[in-house]
């Protein structure tokens, strides 16, 4: 009975010594950084490698399972450089690289994962088989660490074609297809387990997969996975942090969605018995949108700032700035409507559907239909 | 007061800081702004005019569809929202100030037990010892509480989270900041200037000195966003403000010289950086400092930020030969230009103006090729993310420039420097075309042994001389025919058929030859009629070359293949002057490149109010949706004890903590 009577230890004191060394090699890995390339850094990125120092720290502290997802990432893709030798035609020939870790072999790796994630989860949903859907999440994981571990080798790599060309791989619109995959299934993955609902994964899986279609089509139609240097007005050390914070906006609301349409589908009876109840799929739902929301906001923020400073002002009703702010007032509110008498029910999970769409005119429709300053990665 | 307008006072205060509407302003504001990014906005009006016709031009002018974003029903709109924040704030300010304060000390036994979140415990324990311990329980879970004697026991008020209630201030006062942010920013002020009738937006295409005070805006101004295009070794002391169909002009506080403007490119020719050394001078000429700005690295001087924005040729000196492309003669002329300005072209063909528009140093051109990286799905897996850029080439120079005739009608045309490679051969470009979203179609100019066009033009003129035309039939029929065959009917005739063709070819290329053919040769001879007159028209021009060649002094052509294909090609290109649309073509002889930078300056007071509201956002939004308020009551009475919980948010957060604190009690009443 001592238990429920435990006081909430700080968290300092909770932390076991893995989560020390955890701390270690993110500082050791930072600091390495930091004296290796900080000769390619401004102040502002090496005070962003510094701040992401105690972040990691903390998110690994937080939430355990992403302390070995670091390590592994971290290790793998350290071998993989080392693998090229500073030649970049040693991935037509190294083995690994050739088949499992070179960026392109990475993120390809990533895709099928998430496929089969897909496949296993929808399989555990229909079967209640929890063992399919467990395979399901740990598939997810080596989707993540694959997909990471291509981002990480991709960044590598765009050194090794030119100290010049060198960028964090968030540039254009394969970059950060990949980079919404990844961000969108960790934090699903967060919530699989603050919920401890399995089944929700078959229908967050859904959205990601069609974002690893897109990926497809685009790097064999396009051939959108090369490497291009940065346009002059991407060059900026803001693009690591407005890119990021706008993805896990992008990825809140894609779950939020994905929970609508199991919302409504439980609603009318449909897979209910093999879903988690209604209450919950809402409160996911809400959780989702919240944590999306707080980042869409800072990332429209951060836009903005960037935009004084690049473009001459903060604000330039340009089409992709505005649809930010579209996307910004619909989930406003979404928030505001749940809390008139606390609404909840299928419309709230419509209003969360459409939301997505809405979400993806922002992120890819303005891009195809409209032109503006923002043209970086068009279609 | 009377009771009437109190009552409409205070159901206008119920509208604006109802929840309803605030939704509802949230959707129309989302919408409104929808329209802005479907119509380009501050397009020059003529270009809506062609787009929509003369009436919808008319009705989407007043609606203000062409600045949606500063249209006066859109900043209703925005009002609106900032009125109903305020009012939402107040209204809520005093009962969230007291909550905030408030354990709800006062709340009766009976309401608790009406709690749907409540647990009742039996327990052997004195009130005041078991207060003690929950009250250690809760405040270990992090509540603050008041221990409240009653006269049957206890009465624990517990309260967690209030910065919810902070939150709510700091996010809502947020947004009215950020709002009146922007409209410090905006142009409002012009606007009222401009109802007044104290300023007046300029239309004309006149020069900047010119442009009359009423629609200049003095250095005072406290917010603006102009640009302004300075060329090298020149300086501005004004920005232009692009305002519906017309523009103003600030006065800036300082002058901006431009010492130099620099593009860097990657290896794969794409634009690196764009930089440029400035000077700033005060009114007296007094340098106050000299910076270098580029994209993403503005300089801000008193309050006024700098930026690259853009840049342009600011008038590159070009050293031209003209080439008289009608003329029967190899006649060319020195011309002269810069970007920017313009020339008078007196022809046979009529009046010109020449209007210079643009110069580049680069053209990084796809020469196709094939592309080396096949996309099969192996190669991707293993495949490599570095580009194949191996076919794209830097061209070399190139000049723009309009060529206007007496009626107004002008043609654009795009001149290259260096010759570009086809087939093994070389050719000089030029390329036309009738509107700005045509692409341009090349005349290919092939060059001669020396690697100069001048082959082609001689062979050009000679072929429209019509002086020649007798001696070059003469010489083509004796060439052509075996030595018998000399003198007799046949030559006579191959003679006139000669002068024929070439008399048909210098009227309009190979059209007028296939006009000819058309009409006098019945269908099925066509064919073959075609191929022996263009062997005539070759073997003639060659005897064309030779005789011009001798003219000029010049040694006689070689007979291979390349003086060949320097004739086949060089009818071919003549066969293209019908259709080229000028008269005269413009060679780029030399170039003295002048850059011109296109600046943006701005000087926004709102911008750290904005800011200041953005921080105050973030902080409240993260207050609101993380921080849950929560309030505990825990009602003890000897041998009984209620615990009741509230909060304003049911999440299943809520739910397990309530569990949890039930439980809690159920140890604690042992
Ligand atoms: C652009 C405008 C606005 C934004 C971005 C905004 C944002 C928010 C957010 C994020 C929340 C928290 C929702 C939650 O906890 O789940 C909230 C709550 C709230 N908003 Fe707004 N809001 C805006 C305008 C308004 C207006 C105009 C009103 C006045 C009617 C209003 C009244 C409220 C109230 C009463 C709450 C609940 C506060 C609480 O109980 O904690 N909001 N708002």
């Amino acid at each position: 009975m001592e238990l429920a009577l435990n006081q909430p230890a700080p968290l300092l004191k909770r932390l076991s010594w893995f989560d020390w060394l955890f701390a270690a090699i993110v500082a050791a890995g930072g600091l390495f950084a930091l004296s290796r390339f900080g000769g390619y850094m401004d102040i502002y990125e090496k005070a962003i490698l510094l701040a992401a120092i105690p972040s990691l720290a903390v998110s690994g502290w937080l939430w355990k399972p992403f302390r070995p997802l670091f390590i592994v990432v971290g290790a793998v893709s350290l071998f993989a450089f080392s693998q090229y030798q500073g030649n970049l035609a040693r991935m037509e020939e190294a083995f690994f690289l050739k088949y499992l870790i070179s960026s392109q072999a990475a993120i390809m790796w990533m895709c099928a994962l998430f496929g089969l994630a897909t496949l296993a989860y929808w399989a555990g949903l229909l079967a209640r088989s929890e063992f399919m859907l467990k395979s399901g999440g740990a598939l997810t994981w080596s989707a993540i660490a694959m997909g990471f571990i291509g981002l990480m080798v991709r960044w590598y790599e765009s050194y090794l074609i030119g100290a010049d060309v060198g960028h964090i791989p968030v540039s254009n619109l394969y970059e950060v297809f990949v980079l919404f995959c990844l961000i969108t299934a960790m934090m699903y993955l967060y919530y699989e387990a603050r919920y401890q609902t399995l089944q929700m994964g078959a229908f967050v899986l859904l959205v990601i997969s069609a974002g690893v279609g897109f990926i497809l089509w685009y790097t064999f139609d396009r051939g959108a996975h090369e490497i291009q240097p940065l346009v002059p007005a991407l060059k900026s050390w803001w693009m690591k942090l407005h890119v990021p914070a706008n993805f896990v906006g992008y990825g809140g609301f894609s779950i939020a969605a994905m929970l609508g349409v199991a919302y409504l589908l439980a609603g009318r009876g449909i897979l209910a018995s093999r879903l988690p109840r209604l209450e919950v799929i809402d409160d996911m739902m809400y959780k989702a949108i919240a944590i999306g929301f707080a980042f869409f906001t800072i990332a429209t923020i951060l836009g903005a700032m960037w935009a004084a400073e690049a473009w001459g002002g903060y604000w330039s009703w340009d089409p992709k700035e505005t649809w930010a702010l579209i996307v910004w007032l619909n989930y406003a509110a979404w928030l505001h409507i749940r809390l008139v008498k606390g609404l909840r029910g299928p419309m709230l999970a419509w209003w969360a559907v459409v939301g997505l769409f809405v979400t993806i005119f922002a992120f890819i429709g303005v891009n195809m239909f409209l032109s503006g300053l923002h043209s970086y990665g068009t279609l | 007061m009377n009771p009437s307008s109190q009552s409409f006072g205070k159901s206008l205060f119920e509208l604006l800081s109802s929840m309803r509407f605030a939704i509802s302003l949230l959707s129309i504001l989302a919408i409104a702004s929808i329209i802005g990014t479907v119509l380009k906005q501050s397009e020059p009006y003529s270009s809506y005019l062609i787009q929509l016709g003369p009436f919808w031009f008319q009705v989407f002018e007043k609606l203000g569809l062409y600045d949606v974003y500063h249209a006066a029903w859109f900043l209703l709109i925005l009002t609106f929202l900032v009125a109903s924040t305020s009012v939402c704030i107040t209204r809520n300010a005093p009962n969230f100030v007291r909550e905030m304060r408030s354990f709800r000390e006062h709340v009766s036994e009976q309401s608790l037990n009406a709690f749907r979140h409540k647990h009742e415990a039996a327990t052997t324990q004195q009130p005041e010892a078991l207060a003690a311990s929950a009250q250690r329980y809760l405040e270990g879970q992090g509540y603050k509480v008041r221990n409240l004697p009653r006269e049957d026991g206890v009465l624990l008020a517990a309260k967690a989270g209030s910065w919810n209630r902070l939150g709510y201030f700091l996010a809502h006062s947020a947004i009215v900041m950020i709002c009146i942010g922007g409209l410090l920013d905006g142009n409002l002020i012009f606007k009222a200037q401009q109802v007044l009738g104290v300023k007046k937006i300029e239309t004309r295409d006149i020069p900047q000195s010119q442009v009359p005070a009423i629609s200049r805006l003095s250095p005072a101004n406290p917010s603006f966003r102009g640009s302004v295009q300075i060329p090298e070794g020149s300086s501005a002391s004004v920005a232009f403000l692009n305002v519906a169909d017309g523009y103003l002009v600030q006065e800036l506080p300082f002058t901006v010289a431009l010492k130099q403007f620099r593009i860097e490119h990657y290896t794969t020719g794409q634009p690196k950086s764009f930089e440029s050394d400035i000077e700033l001078f005060d009114r007296a000429g007094k340098k106050i400092r000299a910076a270098t700005i580029a994209v993403n690295h503005p300089l801000i001087h008193d309050g006024v930020a700098i930026y690259q924005a853009s840049f342009a040729d600011g008038g590159t000196r070009l050293t031209l030969r003209g080439w008289n492309l009608f003329a029967p003669a190899a006649s060319s002329f020195p011309a002269e230009g810069a970007v920017h300005g313009s020339a008078a072209l007196t022809s046979a063909a009529g009046d010109f103006t020449l209007e210079f528009i643009d110069f580049r140093p680069f053209n990084i051109e796809d020469m196709g090729g094939d592309t080396e990286t096949p996309r099969n799905t192996m190669s991707v897996l293993g495949g490599s993310p570095v580009g194949d850029n191996r076919h794209l080439r830097n061209v070399g120079p190139s000049f723009q420039y309009k060529l206007r005739d007496a009626r107004g009608q002008a043609s654009e045309f795009s001149n290259y420097m260096l010759p570009l490679q086809f087939d093994g051969r070389w050719y000089l470009m030029s390329g036309v075309r009738e509107s700005p979203n045509e692409a341009f179609r090349y005349l290919r100019m092939p060059l001669d042994a020396a690697g100069e066009i001048d082959s082609f033009m001689r062979l050009r003129g000679a072929l429209l001389n019509a002086e020649l035309r007798p001696e070059i039939a003469a010489r083509f029929a004796r060439q052509a025919l075996p030595q018998d065959a000399r003198g007799t009917e046949i030559e006579d005739k191959l003679k006139s058929s000669a002068t024929q063709m070439l008399g048909l070819f210098a009227e309009g290329g190979f059209q007028s030859l296939g006009r000819f053919i058309e009409e006098k040769i019945p269908e099925a001879e066509r064919e073959k009629v075609m191929g022996a007159y263009l062997r005539i028209l070759e073997l003639a021009a060659f005897e064309a070359l030779q005789l011009a060649n001798r003219q000029a002094g010049l040694p006689a052509p070689r007979t291979d293949e390349a003086t060949g294909w320097l004739v086949r090609d060089t009818l071919n290109s003549m066969s293209d002057l019908f259709v080229y649309g000028a008269p005269v073509y413009l060679q780029l002889m030399q170039y003295d490149e002048v850059k011109a930078t296109g600046l943006q300056l701005t000087r926004s007071p709102g911008k750290n109010v904005v800011y200041f509201g953005s921080l105050l956002l973030t902080l409240g939004v993260f207050f609101m949706l993380y921080v849950r308020e929560r309030r505990i009551w825990l009602r003890i009475k000897p041998g009984h004890a209620l615990l009741a919980m509230s909060s304003a948010k049911h999440t299943i957060d809520f739910e397990k903590e309530f569990a949890r604190h039930a439980q809690a009690l159920d140890t604690l009443v042992k």
